[in-house]
């Protein structure tokens, strides 16, 4: 996205606000579910707006752990590790996927294909393991189904 | 009279809509209209129906008739058999080990029949994006009756005398709670729906959520009206998508149908609610992290000394904040009256206990029972027990900061106090059963990787004390444990839970601490026989 976009962008998201402190953090779920990530001119912009400090922004970014700093794949790869999705073998479902994408947990690949994160829990535990991919939940996941569920770089099915 | 008009239920939980949930519910209605039998039925949406694991779930009511794991091509059949006359499709009725016969109805399935859902009453049954739904259930009409003729300190008292105490893990009498709120000086107060699950391995609080949000809401508004809020927010997990939206539309809807906003129901009293996403910090569990965060902070326990939320919550005004399920008992209590409530339950946990069970278990899914239910029952008779043969090794409760119970501990009654006593807590509901294949060990590492990430780094003892524990039970698990490991954990255990500055540091340390007291063998198995008895630690094999 160019630069004017996201200035335009984050105007946009900005509009619905009130300039205050509170809104901090919606503002910035809204920049992020536009972006997929937090850019950085659209921090500096929310800074702006709300009155705030950029460094006090990026505290708040990076103590929680939905807010990313970067951008992310076209697929992104959500590995519950919630306590019964790791007693059922969730960790190997996270090794599974780092050995088909060639990422590591946090990572995101190089032609920006696949984001491979990793949650606490997403509250499907009666699924477990569970596998989100794009907001699409697979469940009772196993090593083996992860390369028939895992979609091809370019976007299509594998 | 005439007869009942058929309901197709279709279960669109979050567990049920991963599974295609909605799908199953399109196909439906286009085959009910093929068969021109869509005057005689209706097919609607529900929030979860419990039996998360056998989803997609539908239930054809009046007669209750249970249909689960649906696929697509099972829809025409289903279709068929709604003609009248037509009998129930047998080969999708629900079997298990335990029953004789096909349960032909969900009234003959050990999973709910052993169940007293009172507070989920609703779920799976209406329609959670419907107001109208909720109002022929009965929603809104306690909170009509308490603007008609209770005062708030009636409210209370009512409250106070049902015994109702905080569900969301620290079991606080929410009376009490209430009552200080009520007398703290201060304008505006606020009252907070505390929706920030983040325990993992517990989805109680987002199943309410998403199958009977106007309860929550009819709760947030009597407890405003008894402490003299007129702003709420509900501060929910930004992983609870579906939450959210059904959420915002029941807000809409008792906007329009005035149970919020200015005059509610044609009193003077004005409350409304506003939704507010966490963005997934699990300390804002926390009350005083909570509010910080809403003002748009790091989530950072206040630290002590302090005044309570009550006094000084939410931007330095009186806050009253509750946990989901406590709020959606209000209603219930006041409808039914405080004996009524308190009439279930043990002396001193009152009503019931709605659990996430999970993990090693036949039968996993969302459940009801009274307080004081054996944890036996409950993993046994609801749980169906233990999947493939295996045995039962521990039960797992209140999360990162709960602990491990063994096996002769499951006589004991699922209550606030037996579970402390025990070294667990009642937590926010989350039940995870563990059997013969799970390493202690490992789940006390597990949980304690969790915890040192999550720790909010304000305060030593959990910050530095978390990682130190986290690095011995990391050095137990890739076998290289050596004496005195266990004493050392004990020590820093003991030690953070005495000086954290919080509630998630103070807990900290029960998984390890729980399960050296009950299954200190496999920890010492590790450490000198350099053995995994359960046979799962990597570093053994």
């Amino acid at each position: 996205m160019t630069e004017d976009k996201t200035k335009a962008v984050t105007e946009n998201i900005l509009a619905s606000y009130e300039p205050e402190q509170g809104k901090l953090i919606p503002v910035l779920l809204e920049v992020q579910s536009s972006f997929g990530y937090l850019p950085k001119q659209a921090i500096s912009r929310v800074a702006e707006f709300l009155g705030l400090d950029e460094g006090h922004i990026y505290s708040v970014a990076s103590f929680y752990t939905q807010f990313r700093l970067k951008p992310v794949g076209r697929q992104r790869l959500t590995v519950c590790l919630g306590t019964s999705c790791y007693i059922h073998g969730a960790p190997q479902i996270l090794t599974e996927l780092e050995k088909a994408t060639e990422i590591k947990d946090g990572e995101t690949s190089a032609d920006m294909a696949y984001t491979l994160e990793s949650v606490a829990c997403i509250g499907c535990c009666a699924l477990a393991p569970v596998l989100r991919i794009n907001g699409s939940v697979h469940g009772e996941m196993t090593p083996q189904r992860v390369k028939e569920v895992l979609p091809a770089r370019d976007g299509g099915s594998s | 009279m005439a007869p009942e008009q058929r309901k197709i239920l279709v279960c669109q939980g979050t567990g049920c809509v991963s599974c295609g949930g909605e799908q199953i519910q399109a196909s439906l209605i286009e085959e009910i209209n093929k068969l021109n039998l869509d005057g005689d039925l209706e097919v609607k949406r529900t929030g979860c129906h419990g039996f998360c694991q056998r989803g997609p779930i539908m239930v054809i009511e009046p007669e209750g008739i249970f249909y689960s794991k649906l696929k697509p091509s099972d829809v025409p059949e289903i279709a068929h058999s709604l003609i009248p006359g037509e009998s129930p499709v047998k080969r999708l009725l629900y079997q298990d080990s335990t029953i004789k016969q096909p349960a032909l109805t969900y009234h003959d399935i050990p999973f709910y029949y052993k169940q007293q859902r009172t507070v989920l009453r609703n779920c799976g049954k209406i329609d959670p994006e419907d107001i109208e739904d909720a109002l022929h259930t009965g929603g809104y009409q306690a909170l009509e009756a308490v603007l008609r003729e209770m005062t708030p300190e009636q409210v209370i008292e009512e409250v106070k005398r049902s015994g109702l105490r905080g569900l969301g893990g620290a079991g606080f009498p929410a009376g009490r709670k209430w009552e200080a709120a009520r007398r703290a000086p201060g304008d505006p107060k606020y009252v907070i729906c505390n929706a920030d699950e983040g325990d993992p391995g517990a989805f109680q609080d987002r199943s309410l959520l998403e199958g009977d949000p106007h309860s929550v809401l009819e709760g947030m508004a009597i407890a405003a009206y008894a402490v003299g809020a007129s702003h709420g927010y509900i501060y929910v997990r930004a992983e609870y998508p579906l939450a959210v939206n059904r959420l915002r539309t029941a807000i809409g809807q008792a906007r329009d149908r005035g149970f919020l906003g200015k005059g509610i129901c044609e009193s003077g009293f004005d409350f409304d609610v506003e939704i507010f996403q966490g963005a997934g910090a699990f300390v804002c569990g926390e009350s005083t992290a909570l509010t910080e965060s809403i003002e748009g902070k790091r989530g950072w326990p206040k630290p002590f000394p302090r005044p309570r939320t009550t006094e000084s919550g939410l931007r330095g005004k009186p806050t009253l904040l509750n946990n989901v399920k406590t709020l959606a008992n209000i209603p219930l209590i006041i409808s039914h009256g405080w004996e009524w409530f308190a009439g279930r339950g043990t002396d001193t946990s009152k009503g019931t206990a709605i659990f996430s069970l999970t993990g090693k278990v036949v039968n996993s899914g969302l459940i009801e029972v009274p307080m004081g239910t054996r944890l036996r029952d409950i993993i046994y008779d609801i749980g169906g027990g233990i999947p493939g043969g295996r045995a039962f090794k521990a039960v797992q409760t209140g999360g990162p900061s709960g602990g491990c119970l063994p096996r002769d501990m499951l006589n004991m009654p699922v209550d606030f106090a037996s579970l402390a006593a025990a070294g667990s807590m009642m937590g926010s509901g989350g039940m995870v059963v563990m059997d013969q294949d799970t390493c202690m060990v490992d789940v006390a590492h597990y949980f304690l990787d969790f915890t040192r990430k999550e720790s909010c780094g304000q305060c030593i003892p959990c910050r530095v004390g978390a990682k130190q524990m986290f690095d011995i039970l990391d050095g137990i698990v890739n076998r290289e444990g050596r004496p005195g490991d266990i004493e050392l954990l004990e020590e820093l255990g003991r030690s953070i839970s005495r000086t954290s500055l919080c509630g998630l540091g103070q807990t900290a340390a029960n998984p390890v601490l729980s399960t050296i007291r009950y299954f200190r063998d496999e920890y010492e198995a590790h450490i000198y026989d350099k053995e995994c008895p359960a046979g799962t630690c990597r570093a053994y094999l």
